[in-house]
């Protein structure tokens, strides 16, 4: 950004602060929190100091910040190729195999690990009934067994899940601190707005630069080696509640794509960026289904009480074939796809028949068990949606009376739910019969050198969740660690000169302050625009042309095209926004990596020529899934310079057999 | 608005080490005005309603109001976190009211014991999978 050079002319230029560390960890949520906690087992005694930069509160920061009911990955008793199954048949058939299985091999050691620190997983009794988590119990390691809400989920008591595990991240690091003799090595409110490249290598990270939203501070960090781990894309599309209800985002609306964004612009290979999730949710509160459905047996029907996934299969079957023919293997974008058959039909509203999976379990149930049942109901949503309850409490609603309204969202991009956009990363390498590019250094390390990822970042490995977020974060603070050993004469030089890249970064305030006079109204004004207007923009273009709510989540090549003339006026624009204080000058580049994260989106759409995941986008011109074609990753890489981005294919390789 | 400060019970955190509301914030939305002592909700349409400032005031002087383009008023889901506990008071619009309690962590708050009792890592498994206290793994 920065129309003109900013020579902080009209504003204060603000003070350096240089921090040097081994390895950074960029984000405070489960991936990063689990790096910490792996790599300061393993760095500490060799002597390499940890950082963590978050631009919230490390201990409610990140997806898990309100809380959460269930952990939705925990191997238990089941074999982690049989893990891989499930996501490859969730994901269209296309995934990493490599890294899906890796994940779910490691993933209980982190469930273990929370339930030891205090988070309360509740317990099957003998008699079939279900504990919270308080209960006197087994603990799982102790053949303690799970209240299994599914497969592969177990129900916790999770208000307190990320204060729980902040807490164990922050003593690692103040381990780490100690024994390193490091003054502050966890910076809170610093958002990083940039990656910088090694002077003596491109292809290579050696500093990451952002600023302070509490005090005038820009912060140089330079590393050997870095995590970006700051999530998925959140309200880059027009959200179905424009108003107060656009904070009320499915996945959090802090989520500004700054993982997709900061990957591309340091030239890393994203991966199915075309991916993205459309949760079917309680309508306008977005309170999960999960539990409902999975705990509960619930039923979601149209208004006519027929189930949409059978009346509507032969439908769905006739355009995308096997995807649409074993109704007990259907995935969940083909269940949004014919819950839409139904509502475009004007059979809705699609209702949850919570009503009448009350009243089905209460059949055999004493007055004390149901009451126990309603209660685990509320704190399904108390624990991790808690906007559903202020929902049902404005309208009245009680689950055991009155069923209640579903809808698909707005679009979503993440990597960890149940979605799989994000970055190439290495793989294990002791998986047999993959290919060279899957695996060829240390895992999840992205394509730039010494740079990784994990949780929403790693792309083509969804349905990691929480657990498995935080796993995953620590398989990259291990091989980090080895990195840092590896390369110990290292010594990240900055690829860019320092006040420049902080002249781009507060250019906005200085926009703002010197052009704010001219008009009487400083939020209208014909030299800049403000980040809340410029987020406006990026999700009208979004959702008219590259598939959002506004056109039943469908578009075209000539749909796009056009979509992507808007969108590169907008990023021109860019260099015009404004910022009044530090933190708008936050919002001005989260909305900044929300455009970088929607265009990778667009452009991902545009190269693949078939609807991949119908339910969540369909491409009218190719309204088929095309196996023959595109049963392969889609990768691009973006040239910061030209501005120009390069789609390929490569090769997808079932690794677990059917 | 979602998440709003009660004019007379707040008192901005004077004589506390810091503004709890705005040092919990995930989002970057509670602000102190210095000169009334009060903090405010800066961008409530960016509000998740998260409820961690709700959770954190010490003078319960934050509340949620549900979001105006869809929530009918007269309803209220109000917590009172506790350390091993979190009790939820939810009033509906017909004034049917509903209490919980669910359990919040079984352990007293900074007790975790990092690494005491697990296995040392061994810097031969350093590339290998696993982790420093999990040295055995199913491989295909």
């Amino acid at each position: 950004m920065g129309v003109e050079k900013n020579e902080f002319k009209f504003s204060k230029k603000p003070e350096v602060v240089y921090v040097d560390t081994d390895i950074l960890l960029i984000g405070g949520g489960m991936a990063c929190c689990g790096a910490a906690y792996e790599a300061a087992k393993w760095a500490t005694p060799k002597g390499l100091r940890i950082t963590m930069v978050d631009k919230a509160a490390v201990d409610r920061s990140g997806a898990v910040a309100m809380g959460l009911s269930a952990i939705n990955t925990y191997c238990g008793e089941n074999d982690p190729a049989d893990y891989v199954k499930y996501v490859r048949t969730d994901l269209m058939g296309i995934i990493r195999e490599d890294l899906v299985y890796d994940l779910g091999r490691h993933v209980d050691n982190s469930v273990h690990l929370f339930e030891e620190w205090g988070l309360p997983v509740w317990k099957r009794d003998e008699d079939g009934s279900t504990m919270d988590g308080a209960k006197p119990a087994p603990k799982l390691t102790e053949g303690g067994k799970p209240v299994r809400s599914g497969r592969w989920q177990i129900m916790i008591n999770g208000e307190s899940y990320k204060v729980i595990v902040a807490e164990a991240a922050k003593k690692a690091l103040e381990y780490n601190r100690k024994e390193t003799g490091v003054e502050q090595n966890l910076f809170e409110r610093v958002f990083i707005s940039e990656l910088i490249h090694d002077k003596n290598d491109p292809n290579r990270i050696a500093g990451a630069i952002g600023f302070s939203v509490r005090e005038h501070k820009a912060y140089v960090f330079t590393a050997k080696t870095m995590l970006l781990a700051c999530g998925g894309a959140v309200n880059v599309y027009r959200p179905r509640s424009t108003a107060e209800g656009q904070g009320r985002a499915w996945y959090p609306v802090w989520n500004a794509g700054t993982t997709y964004a900061l990957a591309a612009q340091a030239g890393c290979e994203l991966v199915l960026m075309e991916n993205r999730f459309v949760p079917a949710r309680f309508k306008d509160g977005y309170g999960p289904v999960g539990a409902w459905f999975l705990f509960f047996k619930c039923k979601a029907t149209n208004s006519l009480g027929e189930d949409y996934c059978v009346t509507n299969l032969a439908t769905a079957n006739k355009d995308f074939g096997k995807y649409a023919e074993d109704p007990h293997k259907l995935t969940t974008a083909m269940r949004n796809h014919m819950m839409m058959i139904d509502m475009k039909a004007g059979k809705g509203p699609i209702l949850m028949r919570t009503h009448e999976a009350m009243a089905a379990l209460a059949e055999t149930m004493t007055p004390k068990q149901i009451k126990h049942l309603e209660a685990e109901a509320w704190e399904d949503f108390l624990d991790m949606c808690i906007g559903q309850a202020v929902v049902w409490a404005g309208n009245n609603i009680e689950p055991e009376k009155t069923p209640s309204e579903l809808m698909p969202t707005e679009p979503y991009l993440l990597g960890s739910h149940a979605g799989c956009a994000g970055i190439w990363v290495s793989g294990p390498g002791d998986i047999k019969g993959i290919p060279a590019e899957w695996s060829w250094g240390y895992n999840r390390m992205t394509t730039v050198d010494g740079l990784f990822t994990a949780g929403d970042g790693v792309g083509a490995s969804g349905h990691k969740f929480s657990s498995g977020s935080h796993a995953e974060g620590r398989i990259a603070g291990k091989n980090m660690t080895a990195y840092c050993l590896d390369h110990a004469a290292y010594k990240p030089e900055l690829g860019r000169d320092v006040d420049e890249v902080i002249a781009e970064i507060y250019a906005p305030m200085e926009n703002f302050a010197r052009n704010k006079d001219y008009s009487t109204d400083p939020l209208i004004n014909p030299n800049y625009i403000r980040p809340r207007m410029f987020q406006a923009r990026l999700q009208k273009i979004m959702d008219e042309y590259v598939a959002g709510v506004a056109t039943w989540y469908t578009t075209s090549k000539t749909m796009l095209e056009k979509g992507l003339e808007h969108l590169s006026l907008l990023k021109e624009d860019a260099e015009k926004m404004a910022a009044e204080d530090l933190h708008e000058l936050m919002r001005a580049w989260e909305n900044y990596h929300r455009l970088m994260a929607g265009e990778a989106h667009a452009r991902h759409i545009l190269f693949r020529e078939d609807s991949r995941y119908p339910g969540y986008y369909f491409r009218a011109d190719h309204f088929y899934v095309d196996d023959e074609n595109w049963k392969c990753f889609t990768i691009s890489k973006y040239d910061r310079d030209s501005k120009e981005w390069a789609l390929s294919k490569r090769d997808y390789v079932q690794v677990v057999p059917d | 608005m979602p998440s709003f400060v009660i004019k007379e019970k707040c008192d901005g955190c004077k004589g506390q080490e810091r503004t709890a509301c705005m040092y919990i914030c995930p989002n970057d939305l509670m602000k102190l005005d210095v000169e009334r002592m009060k903090a405010w909700n800066q961008e409530p349409d960016q509000c998740w309603e998260c409820y961690n400032c709700v959770k954190i005031c010490p003078q319960q002087a934050i509340e949620v109001r549900g979001y105006a383009d869809f929530v009918p008023l007269g309803g209220n889901v109000i917590p009172l976190r506790g350390t091993d506990a979190i009790m939820w008071t939810v009033k509906f619009r017909n004034g049917i009211l509903k209490r919980y309690k669910f359990p919040i962590r079984t352990t007293s708050e900074g007790s975790i014991d990092l690494y005491s009792g697990k296995p040392e890592q061994d810097y031969a498994n350093l590339k290998k999978p696993g982790f420093f206290n999990m040295t055995e793994y199913p491989s295909l």
